[in-house]
């Protein structure tokens, strides 16, 4: 079910968290919304899901105006950054919960928990209670107790951020497989531009309650509207007005006649990657980023001097917003 | 710390327990047995000892209900709302805490009594509230108002509105939401917060001195009726029905620690 919100804005005291935000977000997607935090990306989720107010705008979903419309009556799935697990309640009583209030016949709710339970692939955790969970265990379940009313629209608000690094990972490419499953329209918020890049199949740049951008993952990568997206959405240096990806840096070890003379002032081993931080001779800084096997031809090493020359620059009109 | 240094501690705690609690509850109790148990039960069941048993707990059960649901309103209130004045409301709640119960009593009678602004207006319908039941709920509210707040704001706050909103978002009422995702949440704060306002309404003195008007039968409390025997040098009767807010209090402390028990689990 499509979702579409028109200038909306929110504010909060001093504080413009969403200003005159319009976005799009077409019906069975699975939608990033990506910014750096007090971008507005969370207030948009929450306007989009009834808990906000927004003070101007209108939000429509599935072509029906539900601005008004009270979080109860939207049909909308919500999964927070802590879970928001009933702790009192067993596994199966926190899913079952949105049928209850539905007063949907105890045999129908049986089924449909234990089918959910399957999906989340938390089957015979049934009557434990929250606290006897991990947390990917309770973040799944709290999935599985948003998806139990069949909301038209499933939105999560940085559903992955309390987890540690590898179940994060883990439960990325799970959210993935399982939208890939139910085809909910989904919208999750992230500030972590490698979840966006990996799990979504839009993204949505936001800065400063402002949307930046809207793009597939690579098309912000390779046409950034603006210095901030370049910068948010991947690495980035700066060569004077001039924006460069450090892979699109060309290091070699004789001038060329178009390159520029720089020494290596620290060299990073990343696994398959190495960064060099180079100083170029008018003092000005790159980093460049080179496979490792490209650096070991090189021989690259600390203090020495090679040429270099940008395969690929970018100019944005505006100064970078931050 | 050094294990050294422990064991001077336990007795510096212990002992200062023992010289300003145990020791005078105790004495109580074996005063009151001191002439065996047939006098005592003689006095624990004498009319007027009834009569003061029965209205204590009376006046306890409407103060501590009245107390609980309004406390828990008023924590959300203090704990969920933005507005001007919620810092007056935070310092007025606290109120009966500073105030002298005596204090309090008299500006009842200055409200209520028969020349009072409310008092008047209510005794030309027939309601007499000073020196009735109703002046001596009114001060029992009064002083053991705070508690259930105090217990179940910062457990309120601990919670936040997650919870909450995700039963929103499942279909709930915010009602409904409120019974049966965040009150289970908070229920040991306002099971605490029972307790306390409680042990406070029983052991109450010093208001309801004042707004009872203090008649043998009628509006006299467990601890009126101690001081009453205590100056009619009827000790036993004193000791005896001391005894009985002592078991009560004792019972209220059993819940307390039940309580305890479990939250911590």
């Amino acid at each position: 079910m499509s979702i579409l919100v028109r200038n909306a804005t929110r504010r909060f005291g001093d504080f413009t968290a969403l200003d005159d935000v319009s976005v799009e977000i077409p019906s069975g997607s699975l939608t990033a919304l990506l910014g750096p935090s007090g971008s507005g990306k969370s207030t948009l989720l929450r306007v989009i899901a009834g808990l906000e107010r927004p003070d101007a705008g209108s939000v429509e979903i599935d072509g029906r105006d539900a601005t008004s419309l009270p979080p109860q009556r939207r049909g909308v799935g919500f999964v927070f950054q802590h879970y928001a697990a009933f702790k009192h309640m067993t596994v199966r009583e926190n899913v079952a919960f949105g049928l209850k209030v539905a007063r949907r016949p105890k045999a129908e709710i049986r089924a449909r928990v234990d089918e959910l339970l399957e999906l989340v692939q938390l089957p015979g955790l049934a009557d434990r209670y929250p606290a006897q969970l991990s947390g990917g265990q309770r973040q799944r379940m709290a999935l599985a107790r948003s998806l139990a009313t069949q909301p038209s629209v499933l939105l999560l608000d940085e559903p992955f951020g309390a987890l540690d690094a590898r179940v994060r990972k883990e439960l990325r490419a799970w959210l993935r497989h399982l939208h890939d499953e139910v085809h909910v329209t989904t919208v999750f918020v992230t500030h972590d531009q490698e979840e966006a890049m990996e799990v979504a199949d839009r993204i949505v740049v936001m800065n400063h309650g402002r949307v930046e951008q809207v793009g597939g993952p690579r098309d912000l990568y390779e046409h950034p509207a603006n210095a901030f997206v370049m910068g948010f959405v991947g690495a980035v240096t700066r060569l004077g007005e001039h924006f460069i990806r450090p892979h699109d840096i060309e290091v070699r070890r004789q001038p060329n006649g178009t390159t520029s003379e720089a020494m290596v002032e620290r060299l990073v081993h990343l696994g398959f990657e190495v960064r060099a931080d180079l100083v170029l001779h008018d003092g000005q800084r790159l980093a460049a980023q080179l496979s490792r096997q490209d650096a070991e031809e090189l021989e690259l090493a600390q203090g020495q001097i090679v040429f270099v020359r940008p395969s690929r620059t970018r100019q944005f009109a505006e100064a970078p917003a931050g | 710390m050094p294990t050294r240094g422990r064991l001077p501690l336990r007795i510096l705690a212990l002992g200062y327990l023992a010289a300003i609690l145990l020791v005078p509850v105790g004495a109580v109790i074996w005063r009151a047995f001191g002439d065996g148990i047939a006098p005592v039960w003689q006095a624990v069941t004498a009319p007027d000892a009834l009569h003061a048993f029965w209205l204590s707990l009376l006046i306890a059960a409407i103060a501590v209900p009245l107390n609980t649901v309004f406390g828990i309103i008023c924590a959300v209130v203090l704990v969920r709302q933005r507005f001007r004045g919620r810092r007056l409301l935070d310092a007025v709640i606290d109120l009966p805490f500073a105030i002298s119960p005596v204090v309090i009593g008299l500006a009842l009678i200055l409200v209520y009594g028969q020349a009072g602004w409310l008092g008047s207006w209510l005794a030309e319908r027939g309601i007499q509230v000073i020196f009735s039941l109703p002046g001596m709920v009114l001060a029992t509210v009064f002083v053991s108002l705070p508690y259930v707040v105090r217990e179940v704001a910062p457990v309120l706050r601990e919670v936040g509105t997650d919870q909450e909103e995700a039963a929103w978002t499942l279909g709930a009422s915010p009602l409904r939401a409120f019974l049966q995702v965040t009150l289970p949440a908070i229920r040991w704060g306002v099971a605490y917060g029972v307790v306390l306002t409680t042990a406070r309404a029983l052991g109450e003195f010093g208001a309801v001195t004042i707004v009872s008007g203090r008649l043998a039968g009628q509006t006299e409390t467990l601890t009126l009726y101690v001081e009453n025997r205590f100056e009619a040098f009827d000790l036993t009767g004193a000791y005896a029905a001391s005894l009985t807010l002592a078991v009560l209090a004792l019972l209220v402390l059993l819940a307390m620690t039940r309580l305890q028990r479990k939250e911590g689990r």
